[in-house]
């Protein structure tokens, strides 16, 4: 479904700020894969999203999604394709807008928008039964202003915008971070329902060891510019944040140092 | 003092116009776009020059609104595809225009008396306010297509309509475009109704429309688009109103007209903002209060 060949990245070229953020990253998953990410400060787990979703372009290597190559894609062509929620609430949404608006916008994802209403009543009714499944009242403010939102609220709406049209590769950029423990949980449970309903191909960069361990059906740990450590299905559920953290000081010979770092919640 | 008032009316109608494509810039796009004060001049001149060249008044407005939309094209594409600063882009242009609208006026003035206009067969009190209903609809129309969502979007959160799959860079243009179509129409149409077309028509447009659209804001609200366009049509003919009584005061010449405006502006911006800080201030000294004697209530709201 979605696959990396030998991808390198490297910022500021030349300069003394040189950068490598990925060597060499092969990567492949299968439809319905969902991978939790996890690295230490600059691994390049952002990079690698950023590859995916078409905003860096790699320097060598190609990205493929479903046979397609669209290394060279810009974003905006790629987003047929790839969903995304951004860590910060704000990012996903347009404040001044209505929810029903921005359902709307969302809806037409990868389309040509011409000059047919966004919001039509067979359109308001899917989103009214869309937004029901969040469970959190939203269905009932369809003309409310985003900006009126709670951050949690805002990152549940972002995050079904980014699904309901079943994109074939969703991408979750540690999109409970900026939220407090109960909304980080709910907005995470949301995340496993969906990503399970859909059967969604996702791929989710966390610093919530324990959460990187609870979800998903495989997990990649990320250093230095590459994957140092694949654990498949099997392994990950006999997996413990001791080992995982004592394998991650093992390969990389360096202590796992994010500052935001979380061992469970 | 009703004539006065009627001749407010009349040219508020025939500036909003100006003003909807102000709107659209600086309020949609959030894009300070200074290309008005040419381009307004570029709608003036292109219809002068073609009824005075005997076209009809409707086809040399038409025309009007095409090198309008033209202009505020370029600037986009200056903007956007040669990535100078927005503001830049539009003076750039602004300027460029000048020399633009003199090559097509061929002289700084263009009479049109006697001349056939739009305005020959129907008043500009019964005409303006018809073609003013029709634009104010077709564009909050058009702001509520899937189009029209994308545009306001690119000015709300670019990332956001990016990642949705939208090329920003075609909706800046797009918007840049129809703004200064709109602002050429008002040129046109001005020119038709005061008989002439001159060179420096345009000078300080942007700041008269960005005047309009900020006390039509402040008066009416503009809690949809809907309002806020109702609000821009509706600031402008306040602003003449205005002006009108601030012209018969004595000691007011005609020649301070900009520097009301641009206090007017000034005022428009500066009151709503720190009243925004004030009720902040004593809204968090109040709330803190409250949590202060009543130690035991952990956190009020909740939920999600």
């Amino acid at each position: 479904m979605l696959q990396l060949n030998h991808v390198s990245k490297l910022f500021h070229p030349g300069s003394p700020d040189e950068k490598i953020a990925l060597i060499d990253v092969n990567l492949d998953l299968r439809p319905g894969d969902f991978v939790t990410v996890i690295g230490s400060n600059g691994a390049g787990k952002s990079t690698l999203m950023n590859m995916i979703s078409g905003v860096l372009k790699p320097d060598a290597g190609e990205v493929r999604i479903g046979g397609h190559e669209i290394s060279h894609l810009p974003e905006y062509r790629r987003s047929k394709w790839v969903g995304r929620v951004f860590q910060d609430p704000m990012a996903g949404t347009a404040p001044h807008m209505t929810i029903e608006e921005n359902l709307a916008m969302a809806y037409s994802r990868g389309k040509t928008r011409g000059l047919s209403f966004g919001v039509t009543s067979k359109r308001r009714g899917m989103f009214r039964e869309q937004l029901s499944r969040l469970g959190i009242g939203l269905e009932g403010r369809l003309k409310a202003k985003v900006g009126t939102l709670s951050g949690g609220e805002r990152q549940a709406l972002s995050l079904l915008m980014a699904t309901f049209t079943e994109p074939q590769i969703l991408l979750l950029d540690e999109h409970t971070a900026a939220l407090d423990p109960a909304r980080a949980e709910l907005v995470t449970r949301l995340t496993q329902n969906i990503v399970s309903e859909l059967k969604l191909t996702t791929l989710m960069v966390t610093h919530n060891m324990e959460q990187a361990i609870r979800l998903g059906n495989r997990l990649i740990m990320m250093d230095a510019g590459r994957i140092i450590l694949d654990v498949d299905d099997e392994t990950k559920r006999d997996l413990t944040m001791e080992r995982l953290i004592g394998e991650f000081e093992r390969i990389s010979g360096h202590k796992l140092s994010d500052d935001r770092v979380v061992l469970g919640s | 003092m009703t004539t006065q008032m009627l001749g407010a009316l009349e040219s508020g109608l025939l500036y909003a116009l100006m003003a909807l494509g102000v709107y659209i810039t600086f309020r949609i796009l959030d894009f300070p776009d200074l290309t008005v004060d040419g381009s307004f001049t570029t709608g003036g001149a292109i219809a002068a020059v073609m009824i005075s060249g005997g076209s009809s008044p409707w086809i040399a407005t038409l025309a009007a609104v095409l090198g309008g939309l033209v202009a505020g094209a370029v600037t986009g594409l200056l903007h956007t595809k040669g990535k100078i600063n927005g503001l830049l882009s539009g003076i750039l242009m602004m300027i460029a225009l000048y020399s633009i609208n003199m090559r097509i006026m061929g002289k700084p003035n263009i009479s049109l008396l006697g001349e056939n206009t739009v305005f020959n067969s129907i008043a500009p009190l019964i005409l303006m306010p018809i073609i003013v209903v029709i634009v104010k609809v077709l564009l909050d129309l058009f702001l509520r297509t899937d189009l029209g969502l994308a545009l306001r979007a690119t000015g709300d959160n670019q990332r956001m309509i990016r990642s949705f799959g939208t090329h920003t860079d075609n909706t800046i243009i797009l918007g840049l475009s129809i703004s200064n179509g709109l602002v050429a129409l008002s040129g046109a149409l001005i020119a038709q109704q005061s008989g002439f077309a001159d060179i420096s028509s345009g000078i300080g447009m942007i700041v008269i429309g960005l005047a309009s659209v900020i006390i039509g804001e402040a008066i009416f609200g503009a809690r949809t688009v809907f309002f806020a366009t109702l609000a821009a049509v509706l600031g402008s003919i306040v602003y003449r109103v205005v002006v009108a009584l601030a012209l018969r005061i004595d000691w007011l010449e005609p020649t301070d007209l900009k520097l009301i405006t641009a206090v007017i502006v000034v005022i428009a911006l500066v009151v709503p903002s720190a009243r925004r800080t004030w009720k902040q201030k004593s809204l968090a000294r109040i709330r803190s209060e409250e949590m202060i004697s009543m130690p035991d209530r952990k956190q009020v709201g909740g939920g999600l």
